[in-house]
């Protein structure tokens, strides 16, 4: 339990480092929200400067920093000027539609990636494992850019699903069947983009780690006990080669909220993707840092969840 | 003596009989289509008498572990015929081979390797009495301490996991595991070369007491050829894939008649005058 406390306290301490480096790189950069309405000649320069005093941008770095912490700590995690509205409000609902998009695809990416990865390892070197090891390597090599744009051209050209966004109009007026049909469909092309891009890399460590274990002498000693290949494989071997899966999975939930914005952006779809685009381009401040940060405590509870996992599950961790 | 008795038993037919075994292993070159052949065994005839302890001796690469796993059923043969029992079951599959498996049984040279490490010690010995349906249930757990207790473990370790034990302990639950099938043919691959020299001697009584209560053979792969001189009753020599001179202990260690088997016993005696000569001259 110790070594759990231990780690929560690192990732706070990490949040805070992170966040301060938010603040330092954005102040950095060069312009900010309030730069373009500069050249409207229709707002004084006046107007510009009280704007910028009333959400404080004319302050020094560690008072803004300072604000903006009391306002997480109220829960609106900084203003968006955009937007006119607490940051909080904005990132909750995009980030549903991102993580419904990206926890649908890690789940898939995991449930073919496991069974996949076994099989080829118990069949290293034939011909399904060599097709799929090819296959994994193509797909390793296609940018995530082009498979999306690929699909998208199908998707266009065939009529058989919608080609961007999540709903289809007079989604309101669907019944409860025909809304979920029509959310499905919307899904297929982002998740099957994510799906493609994550399963290489998973099928990959999978088998890896497979076949490492089943060179074991204790895999040989299974099988002269009479042991069956399904029990060898999925409850000798899995178990024993699951520690670098483990950690694994703590980096897919780690990028649940990030690993999909350049599809979502190409999709059309409203989730974190194309609002943290509008918002590094118009210099929406709060709204980037926010990001960032719920990113970055993704990331941290993504790897606390992997270690406090590889604790319950392996013995050999709790001894040492 | 125990040679005169293990002759004797020899009169009776084999336990073990294999006639023209090979292996051979192929690898391919990542990017070409050239193939690299290893012949592992070559044409290899032996018998393994029952109730004895016969040691299969040679240097690293003759091929001793691949033999080895080839009686196991580990892996098929490409060529020859094993017979067990009177049986040939080299080419057995399915519920045959199952059935075959829990009377070949094999301990092997990683102990810490060859025991699942996130099974406790009853679950290691537990697992194949269930598999097998020796024992369910309750008794499962009761037997796996029983046998624990055979092999000179406290039952009091069931709960502990294979890396809480020693070495020597480890190859003790490994025996432990492999006797609980009630195995015939028990193959010790290199299973004591890790082993220092009093808890080598210990795993050998341990082994020799098992032999009595439980009607084992042995078939010991070794190089270490000061322990086969105490322990064997037959001797088999390997070179290059290849059984090179086979005998009773005596006839292959006293008057060995393959060039192997004397390069091999004379690089034993080199090893020991040298330890000779340190010890001397640590006295001096």
């Amino acid at each position: 339990m110790k070594y759990l406390e231990r780690r929560m306290v690192h990732g706070a301490l990490l949040l805070i480092g992170v966040s301060v480096l938010c603040f330092l790189f954005t102040d950095l950069a060069p312009g900010n929200f309030f730069d373009e309405m500069k050249l409207n000649p229709q707002i004084s320069s006046d107007t510009v400067a009280a704007l910028r005093s009333q959400y404080g941008l004319d302050r020094p770095l560690p008072v803004r920093y300072g604000r903006w912490v009391q306002s997480v700590m109220k829960g609106e995690w900084g203003y968006s000027f955009a937007y006119n509205s607490p940051v909080r409000g904005l990132i909750m609902l995009r980030a549903r539609n991102t993580l419904l998009l990206t926890g649908l695809a890690t789940l898939m990416a995991w449930l073919i990636a496991v069974p996949l990865g076994v099989w080829t390892a118990s069949r290293k070197g034939s011909w399904p494992d060599r097709v799929c090891m090819s296959g994994t390597s193509f797909f390793l090599a296609v940018p995530e850019m082009v498979v999306v744009f690929g699909l998208l051209y199908f998707v266009i050209r065939s009529h058989a699903l919608p080609a961007g966004g999540m709903i289809s109009r007079g989604f309101e007026q669907f019944g409860f069947a025909e809304k979920v049909t029509d959310l499905a469909k919307h899904l297929i092309v982002p998740v099957l983009t994510l799906v493609l891009a994550s399963l290489p890399i998973l099928v990959r460590h999978v088998r890896a780690s497979m076949i490492e274990v089943l060179s074991a002498p204790f895999i040989a000693a299974a099988r002269g006990h009479g042991i069956s290949r399904g029990r060898i494989l999925f409850r000798y071997a899995l178990p024993v080669g699951a520690n670098p899966l483990i950690s694994l999975f703590g980096l897919s939930l780690a990028g649940l909220l990030s690993g999909s914005l350049l599809v979502e952006v190409i999709t059309g779809w409203p989730g974190l993707g194309p609002l943290l685009l509008e918002a590094s381009i118009s210099r929406d401040l709060y709204v980037v840092i926010g990001l960032v940060m719920s990113s970055t405590v993704f990331m941290i509870m993504g790897n606390l969840l992997a270690d406090a996992l590889l604790v319950a599950v392996d013995p050999r961790v709790r001894t040492e | 003596m125990r040679t005169e008795q293990a002759v004797k038993r020899a009169a009776k037919p084999a336990l073990v009989r294999v006639s023209g075994l090979s292996k051979q292993y192929v690898q391919r070159g990542a990017f070409s289509r050239r193939k690299f052949v290893i012949d592992a065994v070559r044409e290899v005839d032996l018998e393994i008498q029952p109730r004895c302890l016969t040691a299969l001796v040679g240097e690293s690469s003759s091929g001793k572990s691949t033999l080895a796993r080839c009686l196991a059923l580990l892996e098929r043969p490409d060529k020859g015929e094993i017979w067990f029992e009177g049986e040939e079951v080299s080419r057995q599959r399915g519920r045959e081979l199952a059935s075959l498996r829990p009377k070949i049984q094999m301990i092997f040279q990683d102990s810490a390797g060859a025991l699942n490490p996130r099974f406790s010690a009853a679950e290691i010995i537990a697992e194949p009495l269930e598999i097998q349906r020796l024992a369910s249930g309750h008794q499962l757990h009761k037997r796996a301490c029983e046998l624990m207790e055979e092999v000179g473990l406290s039952p009091e370790w069931a709960n502990h996991r294979p890396l809480e034990f020693s070495g020597g302990q480890r190859q003790r639950l490994a025996i432990a595991r492999a006797i609980a099938l009630q195995p015939a043919f028990l193959i010790l691959d290199e299973s004591l070369s890790k082993l220092d020299l009093i808890t080598q001697a210990q795993i050998l009584q341990l082994l020799s007491d098992l032999q009595t209560t439980h009607a084992l053979t042995y078939l010991l792969i070794c190089h270490d050829l000061t322990l086969v001189k105490r322990v064997a009753d037959f001797v088999l020599v390997m070179h290059h894939g290849k059984i090179v001179e086979r005998g009773t202990r005596q006839d292959v260690l006293s008057s060995p008649q393959h060039v192997h088997t004397r390069h091999l016993l004379s690089s034993v005696r080199d090893l020991e005058s040298a330890f000779r000569d340190v010890q001397s001259g640590a006295g001096s």
